[in-house]
């Protein structure tokens, strides 16, 4: 967004492009404690309110979830799940769902056009909208199932982590409008680090497996989760429990890169050597020939 | 609440029973969190249904709705029997060593004194063993089996585990487990917070279910103390200063009773509110019943309230039945005994039970007056909405006027929190177009009636005519200078014995301790004295530094009574003035005077050896476990089932519902039975919408847009309902048709031997506003109130539920 400078800028997608020199800007992360929250969805008001997106008025679908899914205009959601556990005790699990803003965006390494998702150096994995074709391969390269393509302009939203608030110090909508402190954000360190201690209290109170959400496979997160039961994420409305970004992706971006840039690099050697040995075609006497008997028999 | 919602994070169990504290309180939530993170607190649910509070709750337990009196008399079981009591303070706070007269008894679930004529009791019988000295007898050894802990013991001696579980259907380890962590509480240095709404008030025993807490919370010594309490969760931003102001219809300003026929002269109205000491030394604090109703008279009256005309007591209307609560009024509407009705703030369409009879009500009014922000169902009860407003506005001759109002944001003013705290506000904008205070509306339609009384006279006009309204806009007057008025101002100079002068005329009163029955002193509303002194406007401090970090922040806005912050407070120190818990000490007694960070609910200078209670207000000055005459349904809580159960009520089958509940003779007529409506109803509120209000707010509406009632999956498998179908939920009233959320949060139960199941139906959708429209809840509720309160039975009734085809819209 327009808060942040080309020198915020640690990653651009499709381009080796890189500022002169990165601002250095302390890491950031949104934590938000799944064992605090009510899902009173005070942070989706928030978030439509801070971004000014309303979404169609829905139905009522079988649940709370409303709206059912994110959207181009939905960028946060509470995703309620009734879940057992083994011993038949019933939890009302709640997870507000969101952009997790990877360390290692597989939206970023999917998209094509240069500069149409950037990330800072705070973390921060933004869109810009401007630069979007409309290609969706970002949402193929989410491991999250999180950006959505507007058939309105053909572009791709998601939540920017209120990058436009963070620049200037404020904290994101959804953090600030949470009433039981679920959401709080700050460094990533300091997230952490509050993380730790809510975990020991959720074992203190028989949540052996409780732990920290940030997962590695994606070089971590600047949205982590503190869950009652961190052995089993996807429990929670199918958070991933180890996700990485879609092979294809890191095949098309990753292996299949350097060989289609040495294929491309090869095939142009191989036509140079074969102009240097073989010299141009030229057109022979024989073939004017032929090409006149062509000509004739058609007339 | 007597506590304040910063102070529950002092505690250590916080039971929420008969509420949704996360669901409709999100904001106040918070210091449960707090509570939880800081003072590793433990957060009990019991509920029918599995709520968003029971998603953060340690301990979840159901309940069968309007069963709690039944749980709350096991827990009392229970600390009894376990003796997990606070003993020192239920013997030196409470009334447990009075003894209760003979002729007080408990049969077949009738309390003595009831007549079966006139559906009501003589509690003459419910009151204390009175002395040749005067004073109610007590036993400090507490053997006398007429103590009053030795019949609260017998009473709930009937409330075993074994049939407890029967009547609630909540599984006997979960009630131990709750009863446990309830009594961890009774140690002297442990608090237990309750914090409580409309899951306990809309019942027919809403009362008594509130004091069945209070009596749990007085043997386990948690009531004045930090981080305990009585905790009412008020459901509108400012109910509290509603009820606060006495927009009841039996009351004034203060909690001071509106007279009754019976009470022709003010003499005979201050008989029964002498407010003796019933023992020795207590202050009785309503023995200044009359400074304040005095000064509340020359309030509204000024010069013409004089000592010769008993203070204008004339004026004050006299009620011939004991209210014109809603209940009653919608029933005389009904009847054609009401044909205006003036509705400020208020849209009964939705909000009151049996929308049939609410709706046929109002289309048989002369006139309606709606004053609103917003266009609300009631406005509009003639328009026909097909069969979520069925109406026929051919045959409706009602004339309304729909009068647009400015909204809190749109005006300055005060609300009065659940804390007892009046916060100033001031306008942010701009009303939009013609919109107006209801100040100013309602001064208009004074000025015009005032007006046409002077022209026309009148049977009796003098209490419209002599009505003071000296404000310096009298079209419009400011809400400073009736905040003012409300706060109270020395009419003449006040002087003491000895001739000097205490207040000088005019001067703005510091608190109600300065008011006078002898005419020189005015004040709107007592309690509220000190809200707006010569210092400036108490409502308005935003300051929110707090000693000891104990969540009273005594700077911010202003508490009443007195900036208090912890009611009782007293009672947190010991009957030598030690504190409790030292740890969150609120007051104590330092050798010359009670000092601490909360202003003392107490004389400051009584000594600890001068045995004063803590409970000033009552004449005993002990906290009543036996509430003497002052329960319609009798003096000790007991359990009645709802009014529409599935059972017949196990411990006294003849006498199953309260037997002095609220019941007009129609209304009953409309009652379902078992055998037609199997299914046990509660209503609820949802987080995302504020009653009716928020459907109107785009946001509100896109994140719950459509009404829907919430069956559990066995009962759903039963019916063959799945998810999202549409069904027909119906009651002996009506019948709503919605979509169906079959979830796991609500629970076969066991109960009497046999399974019961519980609906759950969300009030917020009507036919006004963005959302989808909705039938209401009011279309199935029954048309009952609570024995004292009148509040309705929303929370248990019968209902029955089939799959339908999907509506044609």
């Amino acid at each position: 967004m327009a808060d942040f400078q080309s020198l915020d800028v640690v990653r651009r997608s499709a381009s080796t492009e890189i500022p002169p020199q990165v601002r250095t800007l302390p890491e950031v992360a949104k934590l938000i404690d799944v064992s605090r929250c009510i899902g009173c969805k005070a942070c989706q008001a928030a978030c439509m309110e801070w971004n000014d997106l309303r979404q169609d008025i829905g139905t009522f679908e079988g649940s709370y979830d409303n709206p059912a899914d994110l959207s181009p205009a939905t960028w946060t959601l509470m995703r309620f799940t009734e879940w057992e556990d083994p011993q038949g005790n019933l939890e009302w699990l709640i997870r507000k769902d969101g952009c997790m803003h990877c360390g290692d965006p597989g939206c970023l390494k999917a998209c094509p056009s240069p500069g149409a998702i950037v990330q800072y150096a705070n973390g921060i994995v933004d869109f810009i909208s401007e630069n979007c074709i409309g290609c969706g391969y970002c949402i193929k390269g989410c491991p999250f199932n999180i950006p959505r393509l507007s058939q309105a302009d053909q572009k791709v939203y998601k939540c920017t982590l209120c990058s436009d608030r963070v620049a200037v110090g404020q904290e994101p909508a959804c953090a600030k409008s949470c009433p039981t402190g679920a959401i709080v954000f700050g460094t990533k360190s300091d997230m952490t680090a509050w993380a730790g201690e809510r975990i020991e209290d959720l074992k203190s109170r028989g949540f052996e497996q409780a732990g920290l959400y940030d997962p590695p496979g994606v070089g971590g997160t600047h949205v982590m989760y503190v869950l009652h039961h961190a052995d089993t994420p996807s429990i929670y409305a199918g958070l991933p429990d180890h996700p990485h970004i879609s092979r294809l992706v890191q095949a098309w971006k990753g292996v299949m890169k350097p060989i289609a840039m040495a294929g491309l690099a090869f095939t142009a050697v191989v036509g140079f050597v074969h102009w240097i040995a073989a010299g141009p075609n030229e057109v022979q006497p024989e073939d004017e020939a032929k090409g006149r008997d062509v000509l004739d028999n058609k007339r | 609440m007597t506590n304040t919602w910063q102070d529950i994070k002092n505690a250590d169990v916080i039971l929420v029973m008969g509420g949704n504290a996360a669901e409709a309180h999100p904001c106040g939530f918070k210091w449960v969190t707090e509570a939880k993170q800081h003072n590793h607190a433990k957060l009990v649910v019991v509920d029918p249904r599995f709520t968003r509070t029971a998603s953060v709750a340690d301990f979840y337990a159901p309940i069968r709705p309007g069963t709690d009196i039944a749980f709350l008399n096991g827990v009392m079981r229970y600390l009894l029997e376990k003796d997990a009591i606070q003993r020192d303070y239920v013997l030196a706070f409470t009334n447990a060593s009075l003894i209760v007269k003979e002729g007080y008894g408990f049969q077949d679930g009738l309390f003595s004194g009831f007549s079966p004529e006139t559906k009501d009791y003589d509690r003459s019988s419910w009151d204390y063993e009175i002395g040749e000295d005067g004073f109610a007898k007590s036993d400090p050894t507490l053997t006398d089996p007429r103590c009053v802990i030795n019949l609260l013991k017998q009473h709930v001696s009937r409330y075993t585990p074994e049939t407890v579980s029967r009547i609630c259907g909540t599984p006997q380890e979960k009630l131990l487990t709750v009863c446990e962590l309830i009594a961890s509480t009774a140690a002297a240095d442990k608090a237990l917070t309750s914090m409580y709404a409309l899951g306990w008030t809309q019942h027919s025993v809403g009362s008594q279910n509130i004091r069945a807490m209070a009596v749990v919370q007085l043997l386990l010594g948690n009531i004045g103390v930090a981080g305990g309490g009585m905790n009412a969760l008020r459901g509108h931003s400012n109910i509290q200063g509603l009820t606060d102001m006495g927009l009841l219809s039996n009351l004034m300003p203060g909690y001071l009773n509106l007279p009754k026929d019976s009470e022709p002269t003010l003499s005979d109205y201050m008989k029964t509110r002498g407010f003796k000491p019933l023992r020795p030394g207590q202050t009785s604090y309503w023995q200044n019943y009359r400074k304040f109703l005095v000064s509340f008279q020359k309030s509204i009256y000024g010069e013409a309230a004089t000592a010769d005309n008993d203070w204008a007591y004339d004026y004050l209307p006299k009620l011939d039945v004991p209210g014109y609560d809603i209940l009653r009024a919608f029933d005389m509407m009904f009847a054609g005994k009401i044909n205006g009705y003036i509705c400020q703030g208020f849209n009964p369409l939705q909000s009151f039970p049996n929308k049939k009879k609410i709706r046929a009500a109002l289309g048989k009014l002369k006139f309606l007056v709606v004053m609103d922000p917003l266009e609300t169902e009631t406005a509009h009860f003639w328009q026909d909405h097909g069969d979520k407003n069925p109406s026929d506005p051919s045959q409706i001759a009602t004339e309304v006027f729909l009068l647009p109002t400015t909204c809190f944001a749109e005006e300055d003013g005060s609300l009065t929190n659940s804390s007892r705290w009046l916060q100033w506000h001031w306008k942010a904008a701009d009303a939009p177009g013609q919109a107006r205070s209801d100040i100013a509306i309602m001064s208009g339609l004074f000025r015009r009636m005032r007006d046409m009384y002077r022209k026309d006279g009148g049977a009796f006009p003098d209490p419209i005519l002599n009505l003071t309204w000296n404000y310096t806009d009298p079209i419009a007057p400011g809400p400073d200078e009736l905040a003012r008025e409300i706060n109270g101002r020395a009419l003449v100079d006040v002087k003491d014995a000895g001739g000097a002068v205490l207040l000088r005329a005019g001067q703005l009163l510091d608190g109600f301790a300065q008011l006078r029955d002898d005419g020189t002193t005015a004040s709107g509303c007592w309690i509220y004295s000190g809200c707006w002194t010569e210092r400036g406007n108490t409502m308005a401090r935003r300051d929110a530094t707090d000693p000891r970090e104990q969540g009273l922040a005594p700077n911010w806005a202003f508490a009443w009574p007195a900036n208090r912050r912890i009611l009782y407070n007293r009672a947190s120190a010991d009957a030598s003035g030690k504190p409790w818990n030292p740890a969150k000490a609120l007051i104590q007694w330092n050798g010359s005077s009670w000092t601490g960070i909360d202003v003392p609910d107490y004389a400051p200078t009584n000594k600890p050896e001068a045995g004063v209670g803590p409970f000033i207000m009552l004449a005993e000055g002990m906290a009543r476990l036996f509430a003497r005459d002052q329960m319609r349904e009798g003096p000790f809580p007991e359990h009645y089932e709802p009014f529409e159960s599935p059972i017949a009520n196990p411990l006294h089958p003849k006498v199953s519902a309260n037997p002095v509940a609220r019941v007009f003779a129609g209304d009953a007529a409309e009652f379902g039975t078992a055998d037609k409506f199997p299914y046990v109803a509660t209503t609820y509120r949802l987080t995302e919408h504020f009653h009716f209000w928020t459907k109107h707010a785009k946001i509100n509406a896109i994140l719950q847009p459509e009404e829907f009632i919430e069956i559990g999956e066995a009962l759903a498998t039963e019916k063959g309902i799945g998810q999202g179908d549409w069904v027909r939920l119906s009651s002996n009233r009506g019948s709503v048709v919605a979509k169906a959320y079959v979830t796991k949060r609500l629970k076969p139960m066991t109960v009497d031997g046999k399974p019961v199941h519980t609906i759950g139906m969300p009030i917020h959708w009507g036919f006004t506003g963005h959302a989808h429209k909705g039938f209401g809840a009011n279309v199935l509720t029954p048309f009952v109130g609570d024995a004292n309160s009148e509040t309705p039975e929303f929370k248990a009734f019968l209902v029955n539920v089939e799959k339908t085809a999907v509506p044609v819209s």
